[in-house]
């Protein structure tokens, strides 16, 4: 059994090392991606000051509301999702007109600069209303400290984990359908190799793969792009591995019947277009109608990016991400039962 | 003792019945022949004796009982038609299949029986026709099978890669494992096969030692002459001697016993004698004579 894995195992693991085409392919399509999004996005050139209101508006400072601020609603109980914004320069200001408390991030040269411009305004506020008050101890200040996230810190995990779909689903689907297709499974029917040990060996194989693709690929672009980590590695890996066993899960149940691999080719790529578009890769989902967001909650792609950026960007703990990590592994459950059900060596 | 025997298979592909029925044992330690013409259903019978194919009807008995998970440990195959795991080595290969086998041949011995010394190194797909078959026979002893299936194994091979091959399933007959083999080729039937058994349509016509069968077949020599020869077709008629004429693509068929007399009435009869050809009959003549198909057609 053990000696039958092995083997297998190797045998594949060589299958993939030299086939020089898609090995590259595997590891420089994700890092021109990163790459790409770096480049494009890099620097986002806002003219404007973006300002986060928490809670009721009304006496808010008069320049707040002037055309160079861009006034970002929070209700009174989200103080703490502003804060974090606030410190990942996704805003420049924060302000609790009701509280008469205002945030800056000390790092932010934007945040720096619109609070100047405030602290002008109350104190000129201040003396026309009051002269004997000190200018700024109507409003408290509270400063905050963090490094901004970049859209690229952001679609990272949603890159990364893309490239790892079509490498879990096309590595492990698409290749057995040709096995069948060309009768390298029928001559392994007629081995005393079980499909159990047979299909183990090659979800570890491509695994250990996909996994060693995406630690390159994140350590080879993060060395140039330096990303925003915010909670511990350990826990980005083991849901990284827990996104892959699924997603081969999810190739072993297309793997599972078809003889044709144009049609299990076609059928993959009908679900992948889907879940790239709905499971947030390039763009948040968050804007998005309820229906729609309850909907891409069916894809463990989802999970995965959302688990992941919960972690680099929110310093979540693996607490934080229980629920995706349950997802998948039902997920990964459900498919693995299915791919048992359904398979046939021929 | 037979190591393998069929009792009343049959399989059924809609309408069409490839396999009708079939009952036969093949005995420990020969080579058994399956001959027969495209489409004559051996590949269908090889494959659920194989285990391989699950029949409509019926059942495989090895060694006595109804095929069993040990089967796939005693037995070695070769099928018709296999591609091979991508992008590794011959001895990749043998060495992947032989973590299969509880007791596996060692490489050295494999290499040794298969002649495969001089592509060892080599990249699977990359194989010519013959050092294919040669890769994929080794892979069938591996095992050190009490059985091995070879499905057409010399189909598409030059006659010198045949006769090697030849000597290759010579050497594995030697070790004392029963061979069952389909084939083509009557010259290959004869020369390997202890019995064979002539089917077509999914059922077998005959079956015997090749020299049993051609003794029951043919009574002495089959003379052959160009039809164009015969100048006028009544001539064969008036022939004394020939009951048993056939014409067939173009010339005429005598089997006779008496190969002096029908030589004199051939030449009472004024026929051109020039391109008359005498042969002892062989299984080819056999095989046209029962399935009446030419086998390379
Ligand atoms: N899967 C299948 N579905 C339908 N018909 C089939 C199938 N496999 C084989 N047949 C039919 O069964 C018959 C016997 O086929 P088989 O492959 O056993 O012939 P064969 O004797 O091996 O021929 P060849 O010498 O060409 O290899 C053929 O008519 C073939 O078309
Ligand atoms: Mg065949």
């Amino acid at each position: 059994m053990i000696r039958q894995f092995l083997a297998i195992f190797r045998a594949r693991s060589m299958e993939f090392l030299r086939d020089r085409g898609t090995f590259f392919w595997n590891l420089l399509f994700p890092i021109v991606l990163v790459a790409g999004f770096a480049l494009a996005f890099g620097q986002p050139d806002e003219k404007v000051f973006k300002i986060g209101v928490i809670g009721p508006t009304t006496g808010i400072p008069a320049i707040l509301s002037s055309p160079q601020f861009q006034q970002v609603p929070y209700p009174a109980d989200q103080e703490a999702e502003a804060l974090k914004k606030l410190r990942q320069h996704q805003l420049d200001l924060a302000v609790a007109p009701a509280q008469h408390r205002y945030w800056m991030n000390a790092e932010s040269g934007k945040s720096i600069l619109a609070e100047r411009l405030l602290a002008d305004e109350l104190k000129l506020a201040a003396s026309s209303m009051n002269p004997s008050t000190p200018a700024l101890s109507l409003w408290a200040k509270g400063a905050v400290t963090g490094k901004p996230i970049r859209y690229v810190d952001w679609a990272v995990p949603g890159v990364i984990s893309m490239n790892m779909l079509f490498s879990c689903l096309f590595g492990v689907g698409y290749v057995l359908v040709r096995y069948r297709k060309n009768g390298v499974l029928k001559r392994l029917k007629a081995t005393p190799v079980s499909a159990l040990t047979f299909l183990v060996a090659q979800a570890v194989s491509r695994l250990v793969i996909v996994l060693g693709t995406v630690v390159v690929v994140y350590a080879g672009t993060d060395f140039f792009l330096h990303f925003t980590m915010n909670g511990s590695y350990f826990d980005l890996l083991l849901v990284t591995v827990l996104g892959i066993v699924c997603l081969i899960s999810l190739g072993l149940v297309f793997a599972a019947r078809f003889r044709s691999e144009e049609l299990a080719n076609g059928l993959m790529n009908l679900l992948t277009f889907p879940m790239i578009v709905f499971s947030g890769v390039f763009f948040s989902l968050e804007g998005a109608p309820a229906p729609v967001r309850a909907a891409a909650e069916i894809f463990p792609l989802t999970h995965l990016i959302h688990a992941e950026r919960q972690i680099m960007l929110n310093g979540a703990g693996l607490l934080q991400v229980a629920p995706d990590l349950g997802a998948l592994a039902l997920m990964t459950v459900v498919f693995l039962a299915i791919a048992a059900w359904l398979f046939k060596w021929e | 003792m037979d190591i393998l025997r069929v009792e009343n298979l049959s399989k059924v592909y809609g309408s069409l019945t490839a396999v009708d029925n079939l009952s036969f044992g093949i005995p420990q330690g020969i080579c058994f022949g399956l001959l027969g013409p495209n489409g004559a259903g051996k590949t269908t019978t090889i494959e659920m004796m194989e285990g391989i194919l699950s029949p409509s009807s019926g059942q495989v008995l090895f060694e006595g009982q109804p095929i069993g998970p040990k089967f796939r440990e005693k037995v070695g195959i070769q099928f018709q038609s296999t591609a091979l795991p991508e992008f590794i080595t011959v001895k990749e290969t043998i060495e992947l299949f032989s973590a299969f086998y509880p007791n596996p041949r060692p490489l050295a011995e494999v290499i040794e029986l298969c002649s495969l010394s001089d592509i060892l190194n080599r990249d699977n797909q990359k194989l010519s026709g013959g050092q294919r078959q040669r890769m994929l026979l080794a892979l069938a002893v591996i095992p050190r099978p009490e059985l091995v299936f070879l499905d057409e194994p010399t189909t598409g091979l030059d006659p010198q890669a045949r006769r090697h091959f030849w000597d290759l399933v010579n050497r594995i007959k030697a070790e004392g494992t029963t061979i069952l083999l389909t084939t083509h080729y009557m010259d290959e039937a004869e020369l390997l096969c202890d019995e064979i058994a002539i089917m077509d349509h999914g059922v077998i016509l005959e079956r015997d030692t090749p020299t049993q069968l051609l003794r029951q077949h043919f009574a002495g020599a089959l003379v052959t002459i160009p039809e164009e020869a015969v100048a006028n077709p009544s001539d064969l008629q008036k022939l004394t001697c020939c009951h048993d004429l056939e014409i067939r693509a173009g010339h005429v068929e005598i089997e006779t016993s008496d190969l002096d007399g029908t030589i004199r009435s051939l030449l009472e009869a004024k026929i051109d004698l020039t391109r008359l050809s005498v042969h002892k009959p062989d299984l080819e003549d056999l095989f046209l004579k029962l399935t009446g198909k030419f086998l390379r057609s």
